[in-house]
């Protein structure tokens, strides 16, 4: 009898003999599948663009076709503020100078320093200065970070004038890039606003004073200030006038640090976004970086167009 | 006290006036480049003018460029490695930048012990050294209202079609001369002037001058009416009020000659609607101001020109 057999085989029975049995099966064959497995994930591994990780999170094959090439700039939503193609000699340094994108860049550099530096900044009078010495003796890397924020600032000053002077130059406000120039001049003076509302806020000797004096031409506008042209005739005094609703009071004081804090660090840089987000769309939208433009001749000028402006603009450097 | 490099010194390494050193090179040097690129453009559009055949087939940059080249390039990867370049080289230069130098922190803030110079931050020095010629209305909120104004008024008022996209001297010479007059003379010079040559009680010490803390000035200004002794209040207020008014005139008239110099700048007035004609006067009127107070001050010691119970100018 085969039962008999089996058992006469010394074959394990009963419940134990058929797990075992069982478990033995399985680990035959799960060990062909685990090496077959295994070797698949190593080859995968040589490219893994091929895996569905990648594959969801960038959407386009990594390979050398225009299209491609196109693709991995469209598809990628910080890249997708480029176009795909552009003049070929925009890229000549001698054009751009770099300066929009190097203020941006810094404006993020800022961004980021800045928010660590909330970490340790309490806008209140007395424990500010003692946050920034903290930073400065026992907070590791604190002074690094602040010096960072600092220089960060004032490099980008720098670089918001040198791009506006190129622009102003390379005549790239002209028709039709007027509208942006206008969001570019008001990103400026958010830009320098940004830095002096910093400027209060390790509320040491340097920024009271320099706080104090700027604010006190506040003191002087016209019809608004209680020193200014008309002002006193409009009833203006030193607690209800413009430079009062800066301060939050008649001196530079706790009130003024916390609204400085707040400007500095929530409002002006929410407002600055929102208009870079529009520089940057009017940009595209305005066909493009202005050139390096054909040149054009006086004896080409035409009359000036009137009536509505073509919406989709041709990129420009074509002709 | 002169020959002091010491109180050079002082002033030059103060932490926060790096950056002015940094615009005293970054300026010049830029400006200097937009120009060699501009020379570059003129030479070429000077030849495509002489040449007409030239002109119909030239790419017309000045830049090389052959038959058959792709007129655009891929932004990956030959912008974004740009981009990515010039972010690492301003990283490493912020880092060096902060690794050697601290940002400044001064005593706590007291509002009873006055800081003497007491400076606003460096780039409104331009805003702060007007304040010698003008009063705070006018230099604290009138006229940064004015730059701003005057600034986006630019690409309305600019009749000038010629030079978009590219630099160009010849094709702009007005615009060109108002605007570099106004950032370079008017506002970069003045920051200059304002960190480096004002002292205690912003009065002008030369570089390698002592700053004397108990130096006085007795520089005695007058108001224009007081040389011409008009005493009546009501007749210097209309004197005064008839000088701005000759100012604006006389300048206005100049300006108007400026522009019909040449007979390219002719033509271009000629497309100017009167809207813009009136906002382009305006506008360089008021930025003409400026340098002729100082002229006033400077020259002939005089500290207002018209004097009202109000306000003063
Ligand atoms: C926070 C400040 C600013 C940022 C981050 C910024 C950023 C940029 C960037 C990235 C570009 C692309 C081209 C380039 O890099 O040159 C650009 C172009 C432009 N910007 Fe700005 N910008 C700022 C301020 C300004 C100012 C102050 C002005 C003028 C008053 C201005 C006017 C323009 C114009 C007209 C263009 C188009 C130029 C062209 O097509 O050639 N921007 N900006």
């Amino acid at each position: 009898m085969p039962e008999e057999n089996d058992k006469g085989a010394g074959k394990p029975t009963g419940l134990l003999g058929t797990v075992k049995e069982t478990v033995k099966g399985d680990l035959a064959g799960l060990k062909g599948v685990l090496v077959e497995k295994g070797k698949e994930e190593l080859a995968a591994l040589k490219e893994p663009e091929k895996t569905q990780l990648f594959r969801s999170i960038f959407r386009v094959k990594r390979d050398e076709t225009p299209r491609s090439r196109a693709l991995s700039v469209l598809t990628n939503v910080f890249f997708h503020l480029h176009p795909a193609k552009i003049n070929r000699d925009a890229v000549r340094y001698s054009y751009t100078w770099g300066m929009g994108g190097m203020s941006f860049y810094l404006f993020l550099v800022l961004t980021i320093t800045g928010v660590l530096l909330m970490f340790y900044y309490h806008p209140t009078k007395g424990q500010a200065y003692r946050d920034i010495l903290y930073l400065h003796h026992d907070v590791p890397f604190g002074q690094l970070l602040r010096n960072m924020h600092r220089w960060g600032a004032h490099l980008m000053i720098i670089a918001v004038w040198l791009h506006m002077l190129r622009v102003f130059l390379t005549g790239s406000y002209k028709r039709p890039r007027e509208f942006n120039w206008c969001v570019g001049v008001i990103l400026m003076v958010l830009t320098l606003l940004l830095s002096f509302t910093g400027y209060l806020l390790p509320d040491d000797q340097l920024g009271f004073w320099a706080v104090t004096v700027g604010t006190n031409m506040a003191r002087a506008t016209p019809l608004l200030g209680h020193e200014g042209p008309f002002g006193a005739q409009l009833g203006m005094t030193a607690f209800n006038d413009v430079r009062f609703a800066l301060l939050g009071g008649s001196i530079v004081d706790a009130n003024a640090l916390l609204r400085a804090y707040i400007w500095h660090c929530i409002a002006i840089p929410l407002i600055a976004s929102v208009f870079m987000g529009v520089h940057f769309w009017r940009v595209r939208k305005d066909g493009g970086i202005s050139g390096p433009a054909p040149v054009m001749l006086e004896s080409e000028m035409k009359e000036e167009k009137k009536g509505p402006r073509p919406v989709i603009l041709r990129p420009s450097g074509t002709r | 006290m002169w020959g002091d490099w010491h109180q050079l010194w002082q002033i030059v390494s103060v932490p926060d006036n790096v950056p002015i050193v940094a615009l005293l090179f970054l300026v010049p040097f830029y400006t200097w480049y937009g120009f060699r690129e501009a020379f570059k453009h003129d030479r070429l559009i000077a030849q495509l003018e002489t040449d007409p055949a030239m002109a119909k087939t030239h790419h017309r940059k000045p830049y090389p460029f052959k038959t058959g080249w792709e007129r655009e390039l891929h932004v990956w990867p030959y912008l974004m490695r740009i981009e990515f370049l010039a972010a690492v080289i301003l990283t490493v230069l912020l880092m060096v930048w902060s690794i050697t130098l601290n940002a400044p922190l001064e005593e706590p803030a007291n509002p009873n012990l006055t800081m003497n110079p007491s400076k606003a931050p460096w780039y409104f020095l331009g805003l702060q050294e007007m304040l010698v010629y003008f009063d705070p209305w006018i230099a604290g909120v009138v006229m940064p209202t004015l730059i701003i104004i005057g600034l986006m008024a630019i690409p309305y008022i600019d009749a000038n079609p010629l030079g978009n996209g590219y630099y160009t001297y010849k094709q702009r010479k007005f615009s060109i001369w108002t605007f570099l007059i106004g950032f370079l003379a008017l506002w970069c010079v003045m920051i200059v002037i304002g960190t480096f040559i004002r002292g205690p009680g912003w009065m002008w010490f030369w570089p390698t001058q002592t700053w004397d803390h108990n130096r006085l000035d007795f520089a005695v200004n007058r108001n224009l009416h007081e040389i011409f002794g008009i005493e009546n209040r009501w007749v210097a207020m209309g004197f005064g009020a008839t000088v701005v008014g000759l100012f604006f005139v006389v300048s206005g008239y100049l300006m108007h000659r400026l522009c019909m110099v040449t007979e390219f700048s002719r033509k271009i007035y000629q497309r100017m609607t009167l809207l813009q004609i009136i906002t382009l006067h305006t506008l360089l009127i008021l930025m003409l101001s400026l340098p002729a107070k100082m002229a006033a001050r400077l020259l002939f010691r005089i500290k207002y020109v018209l004097v009202t119970p109000w306000f003063n100018i």
